[in-house]
């Protein structure tokens, strides 16, 4: 350089240098959850359904029981007035989709199975997907991933006891009173003694948004064509633990099976960013298309296995609402697939390939 | 010798506008991953940024191949001409590395590759759980190599300018 003696500054210096190296460090360590007072994270939630249950290297942290399924889309006339989604205006949308048990065991018997998913990537030909996760209940559990958390962590076996402690689900329900709807609901809902008639809804609220920009809040629902039958509690009892596979795979042996995707629009004032409340079924409603399922695969070796339903991953024409849980279930969902995509590379998912 | 005492303008645009950017991508990936409600719309910024920062990568080391950088002063100890060669290496090396497993990781975990709404980036390598849980644990680890990497370049270049004040911080402040 030109100036071979330049005055050098103190070493003093060091210190401001420091100290600006260390905010940048700590404003970094802040964001990313290290330190401070970090709210509720999608990696606490997959611990919290991790430890309801052994390890299932491989396997989804929830809805780990799952069966795959091939099939067909096609929109009705009125889909395209509502949305510029592709999937509304294409004759026919190849789906690829799963159906799940709750719970984080992948080979739970399907009789104790009281709330069942149904999970679609719809893949249109302009490149666009929509993904979708549905489920049997008619509303989520609570208002907020952090209701949802707390009860969650109140189901777990406490430590002296080895059972779920009753006075942690009854604070739970005194600060998320919402929940007791659930409870109520599962306590009293029949149970559909086939996937084939069971109808899954989508319980986050969305928008449509049509050619002109016009934007309709949304809750969609699978409805099947399939007649309703109650499960009875013998046939229950008695039935196999894949029941539910094997009782699909004998209706498609004679035909495809269908369910009608219905919109249902939130009139003003509704709750469209709380899920925990259903709006009312007077609410105006149009079907939009026709799912046509053809077959099914089981999950282990299947293409359903590997794919996250991020029900925000969204093609042009369907946009998410603000609901907090829609949100969480995107983020939650991402950190269950990349901890199971992991295993699956290290080769530590042994149990992933048996079935 | 017969090299410039200062990086060329292109050099110094790409500089600044990439350090900004890769800052802000830096702390975009940090809050995204723990956040239970702003992943996706801080994934939607995360996405485009990162091809911007890509590309910007290409325009950035065409033009210092083309132009030769400033000379490091004369004095300066062997440990930290070594240390600025390397980290300086290392830095070109993850401007191009991060996007492209950003992009190839999102591919083999079979994401539309989202750029904007309604256009999507083609995948760069095809569905796979093997390639997508190697690479998604590598992006976040080269993040965390990058961070400490950009800390060090703020520590060194804030000594160069204010301890010992040799000129090599004004290479990349000032022009001609």
């Amino acid at each position: 350089m030109s100036t071979p003696q330049p005055r050098r500054g103190s070493p003093l210096l060091l210190l401001p240098i420091a100290l600006i190296v260390l905010a940048i460090a700590l404003a970094f360590a802040w964001v990313g959850g290290w330190i401070g007072n970090r709210k509720l994270t999608p990696q606490t939630m997959i611990n919290t359904a991790e430890a309801s249950g052994s390890p299932q290297p491989g396997f989804r942290r929830a809805h780990s029981k799952g069966i795959c399924m091939i099939g067909s889309f096609s929109p009705t006339p009125a889909a395209a007035q509502l949305s510029t989604a592709r999937v509304f205006s294409q004759a026919s949308t190849p789906v690829l989709g799963r159906f799940s048990n709750p719970g984080n065991d992948p080979y739970s018997p399907d009789n104790k199975a009281a709330v069942r998913g149904m999970a679609l990537q719809l893949k249109t030909d302009d490149g666009q997907e929509w993904r979708m996760a549905m489920n049997s209940f008619p509303f989520f559990a609570s208002s907020t991933p952090e209701g949802f958390q707390a009860m969650n962590a109140a189901k777990l076996p406490d430590p002296a006891t080895g059972k779920p402690d009753p006075e942690k689900m009854k604070a739970v329900l005194q600060r998320y009173p919402e929940i007791a709807n659930f409870m109520a609901w599962s306590k009293s809902a029949p149970t559909p003694d086939s996937l084939a008639n069971t109808r899954f809804n989508g319980v986050n609220a969305f928008r449509l948004i049509d050619a002109r920009g016009v934007q309709r809040a949304v809750r969609w629902s699978m409805r099947p064509h399939t007649p309703f039958v109650a499960a009875n509690a013998e046939q229950l009892k008695n039935a196999g633990r894949d029941y539910l596979a094997d009782d699909l795979n004998r209706r498609l042996a004679t035909g495809p099976l269908q369910w009608d995707l219905v919109m249902q629009f939130a009139a003003p004032g509704d709750p469209i960013e709380d899920p925990s409340k259903a709006w009312p079924d007077t609410r105006p409603e149009t079907t939009v298309g026709t799912l046509t399922l053809a077959r099914i695969e089981p999950q282990a070796a299947g293409p359903c296995r590997d794919l996250n339903f991020d029900p925000l991953i969204l093609p042009t024409g369907i946009a998410g609402t603000d609901d907090p849980v829609l949100h969480a279930r995107s983020s939650v969902y991402s950190v269950s697939f990349n901890r199971r995509e992991r295993e699956i590379s290290q080769g530590n998912a042994h149990n992933g390939s048996v079935r | 010798m017969n090299r410039p005492r200062h990086f060329n303008l292109p050099a110094r645009l790409l500089h600044w506008s990439m350090a900004a950017a890769i800052l802000a991508m830096l702390f975009i990936g940090a809050g995204m991953v723990v956040s239970l409600r702003y992943r996706v719309p801080l994934l939607d910024l995360h996405r485009p940024l990162g091809l911007a920062i890509l590309l910007l990568a290409v325009v950035r080391l065409v033009n210092r191949l083309r132009h030769a950088p400033p000379p490091l002063p004369d004095d300066l100890p062997r440990l930290q001409v070594w240390a600025a060669k390397a980290s300086h290496w290392l830095l070109y090396a993850l401007m191009f590395a991060m996007p492209l497993i950003g992009w190839a990781m999102l591919s083999a975990g079979a994401y539309p590759v989202v750029l904007f709404k309604g256009v999507n980036l083609p995948a760069i390598l095809p569905h796979s759980p093997v390639m997508y849980g190697i690479l998604r644990p590598l992006h976040g680890v080269l993040a965390y190599l990058l961070f400490f990497t950009i800390l060090a370049h703020i520590g060194a270049a804030l000594f160069h300018a204010w301890v010992r004040r040799d000129g090599v911080f004004g290479q990349m402040a000032k022009g001609d």
